[in-house]
């Protein structure tokens, strides 16, 4: 080959490489913030804050209440104040019986369980999920006990902090 | 052939495409309209990516923009991107428009081409109109109150496009969702459309060849033309990253309709015909603000109908140099004009609400204990950003101690903590007060905000605290309330009445028992800028 055409033909080689190099590079300049942008939880500057449900002095042991009570949730660029609902145990009749609160929503597919009085157990309607008093799965397909949330009881009312979800079913 | 392009022939459609055959003149001065089709895109992608984070309604529309700046990661740099390259694309679609005009490649068969590149034009000032309202802080609300007026001013149509434009009277929700519906919905698809007539227009007539290109052997788009592009929108790609990195758009407050003194300016490329408004008094406003814009638009389009010679070589093209460098004069001088005449405001202090303003909710105490931690360079020890130090993170390390352990501490430093290094903070008990009356405030979540707290406030603090203000007033629910409180003062008075009032108290308010203050201009300045931003 002649010295002038491999030249030329090296010149556009390197056209080429140029051309694709660059164009990856601002693919990456933008595609790399887009997903930070996108993916990335937002910064948090709010204090999770222990809310009160209710009163828990008077409730029965071993007995769900279920308590509802406004919440303040932060959503986007906005702080909802919304009403949310806590399935309540007092799991002993002890003294200082540790107290417990349940998420309402089922650990399957998130759809609101109650309480059948009748049968003693959570019932989630959507795909027949039972969970015991305690919250762990008797049988269906909820992959997990019922999610919690952290309590404390200060004279006799019951502040929940942030949810806390179970471990998965081994 | 492969199975793809048998099915879609979009192979052999991307071959026509690369393969075209351009004029052997073509090179480096025809990239700008390559620039722009790519800036298009970019904005049309960032736009997107804001639009993911943003409520468009006039009060959420500045919150969730403050969220997008000072939440959202990333934010800062998608929201540059968008804001500059508006800019830089207004530039680039002006350098093309040149470029076209001095090499006359707009003549015959192209007057199409070019009069749909002036339509596109105006699309792109278009959308600098309506995208300029989105944040809706002040200077986007003031700077279309004047816009949609001129708008209002128009002959004939003036009440049609008042009303078109929502703003019959005031600019409230229905412009905002009118601008926001242009400047999302109806633009972009009609921009789109219409490259893709510009780039059809010029794919049938073929790039614009010069004098002497006929004998010259035609050369192929790709890769030598391809490759110039390609170089010449990454090197603009680049100052366009590097401005949405490195240059800060700030966000004003939150749109004000009873702020009287605020100077609206519109953006820089609008700079110019603002100046030329203020040509025209009275029934002749009119000339500046619809006729002569209009005037000049039409000259554009007409363009190619009043040149209609052969084509000749750039360098010969002396009149359209001079035309070329006239308008620059003028525009040059029309803008420079209009940022001179901009009455700079009596307080120069700007907040930028795109960063986190958790300052605004200390009380004065408070602040003052930020200066006091500045000044005693605390920080070169105790980090407040989550960095290792000497001395423990004072944020990221619950330590629950009162303030009075604090003051103890800080006296001497080694008594309270044994082995420690720290030296003795010489200051008086009031100040060390403060200063551990700042600790007290600080959690994680917080603590770089409050580091960052702007100057001016922190400023102002100490001054509150040393002339204790606190003794009569009250801010953010905290001292006495001897005089009146101090929240909401920016919607009872103005500013300069305030200035006044600190110099003769009994002037401006009879019967008030508060002493007259002399401070520095930059005193003063610090100080009622900090209570005007106060929240009510």
């Amino acid at each position: 080959m002649p010295v002038a055409e491999q030249t030329e033909v090296t010149r556009r080689k390197l056209y080429i490489a140029m051309i694709y190099g660059l164009w990856s590079l601002i693919a990456a300049a933008l595609s790399i913030p887009a997903a930070i942008y996108l993916l990335i939880p937002p910064k948090l500057r709010k204090m999770p804050e222990w809310v009160e449900a209710g009163d828990v002095s008077t409730i029965e042991p071993r007995v769900p209440v279920e308590m509802v009570f406004r919440q303040n949730r932060v959503d986007g660029w906005k702080i909802q104040s919304e009403k949310t609902t806590a399935w309540v145990v007092k799991l002993s009749d002890a003294q200082n019986a540790q107290v417990v609160a349940y998420s309402p929503q089922c650990t399957h597919l998130g759809c609101a369980y109650h309480w059948d009085e009748n049968r003693n157990y959570f019932l989630c309607p959507c795909h027949t999920s039972i969970f015991d008093v305690d919250g762990a799965v008797v049988s269906g397909p909820a992959p997990r006990a019922l999610d919690r949330y952290e309590t404390k009881v200060e004279n006799g009312k019951l502040l929940l902090g942030s949810l806390r979800q179970s471990k998965e079913r081994a | 052939m492969s199975w793809l392009d048998h099915r879609t022939g979009i192979e052999t459609a991307i071959r026509n495409f690369l393969y075209e055959e351009i004029p052997a003149s073509s090179g480096w001065h025809q990239v700008f309209g390559s620039i722009a089709v790519f800036l298009f895109l970019v904005q049309a992608f960032t736009g997107a990516l804001l639009a993911f984070n943003y409520a468009p309604t006039p009060g959420d529309a500045y919150n969730s923009l403050r969220y997008i700046l000072t939440e959202v990661t990333g934010g800062h740099l998608i929201r540059g991107l968008h804001h500059w390259g508006a800019s830089m694309l207004i530039v680039v679609v002006v350098l093309h428009m040149t470029q076209v005009f001095l090499y006359g490649a707009y003549k015959r068969p192209r007057e199409a081409t070019w009069m749909v590149g002036v339509v596109l034009l105006l699309l792109t000032m278009a959308y600098g109109l309506t995208g300029y309202l989105l944040p809706w802080d002040n200077r986007a609300y003031w700077g279309t109150v004047v816009a949609t007026q001129i708008a209002s001013h128009i002959p004939l149509a003036g009440p049609y496009m008042s009303r078109l434009l929502g703003g019959e009277g005031a600019v409230g929700v229905v412009t905002f969702a009118r601008f926001y519906g242009l400047h999302v919905l109806l633009l972009p698809p009609a921009t789109a459309l219409l490259i893709a007539t510009h780039i059809y227009l010029v794919r049938k007539h073929g790039v614009a060849p010069v004098p002497g290109d006929e004998v010259k052997p035609r050369k192929k788009f790709y890769p030598r033309q391809a490759f110039t592009d390609t170089v010449a929108i990454f090197a603009a790609f680049m100052v366009l990253f590097v401005m949405a990195a490195a240059v800060r758009v700030p966000l004003e407050r939150l749109a004000d309709p009873t702020d009287t003194t605020y100077v609206p300016r519109p953006d820089w490329y609008f700079l110019f015909l603002f100046q030329t408004l203020k040509f025209f008094d009275g029934p002749l406003a009119v000339v500046g603000s619809v006729i002569l814009p209009s005037l000049a638009v039409l000259a554009l389009l007409l363009v190619p109908f009043v040149d209609r010679g052969q084509v000749m070589r750039v360098t010969r093209r002396t009149a359209a140099f001079g035309f070329v460098a006239l308008a620059l004069l003028g525009w040059t001088g029309l803008t420079v004009a209009a940022i001179a005449t901009t009455p700079k405001p009596d307080n120069a202090v700007v907040i930028d609400y795109g960063a986190p303003t958790d300052w605004i909710g200390l009380s004065p105490q408070e602040l003052a204990g930020i200066g006091y931690f500045r000044k005693e360079n605390c920080a070169s020890c105790h980090s407040l950003e989550g960095k290792a130090g000497v001395g423990p993170d004072l944020a990221s390390v619950p330590i629950k101690k009162t303030a009075a352990w604090m003051i103890a501490h800080f006296k001497h430093p080694a008594a309270m903590v044994p082995g420690s290094s720290m030296p003795a903070i010489q200051l008086s008990d009031a100040q060390l007060n403060a200063l551990a009356a700042f600790l007290l405030k600080l959690t994680p979540h917080n603590a770089e905000a409050l580091a960052n707290a702007p100057d001016f406030a922190v400023q102002a603090g100490l001054l509150y605290q040393t002339k204790n203000c606190g003794s009569c007033h009250q801010v953010n629910g905290v001292g006495m309330k001897i005089g009146p409180p101090l929240n909401g003062v920016a919607r009872r008075r103005t500013k300069s009445w305030v200035a006044q009032h600190f110099a003769n108290p009994e002037a401006l308010s009879p019967g008030s028992f508060m002493p007259p203050y002399r401070f520095s201009q930059r005193e003063m300045d610090n100080l009622v800028a900090y209570l005007f931003t106060l929240p009510d």
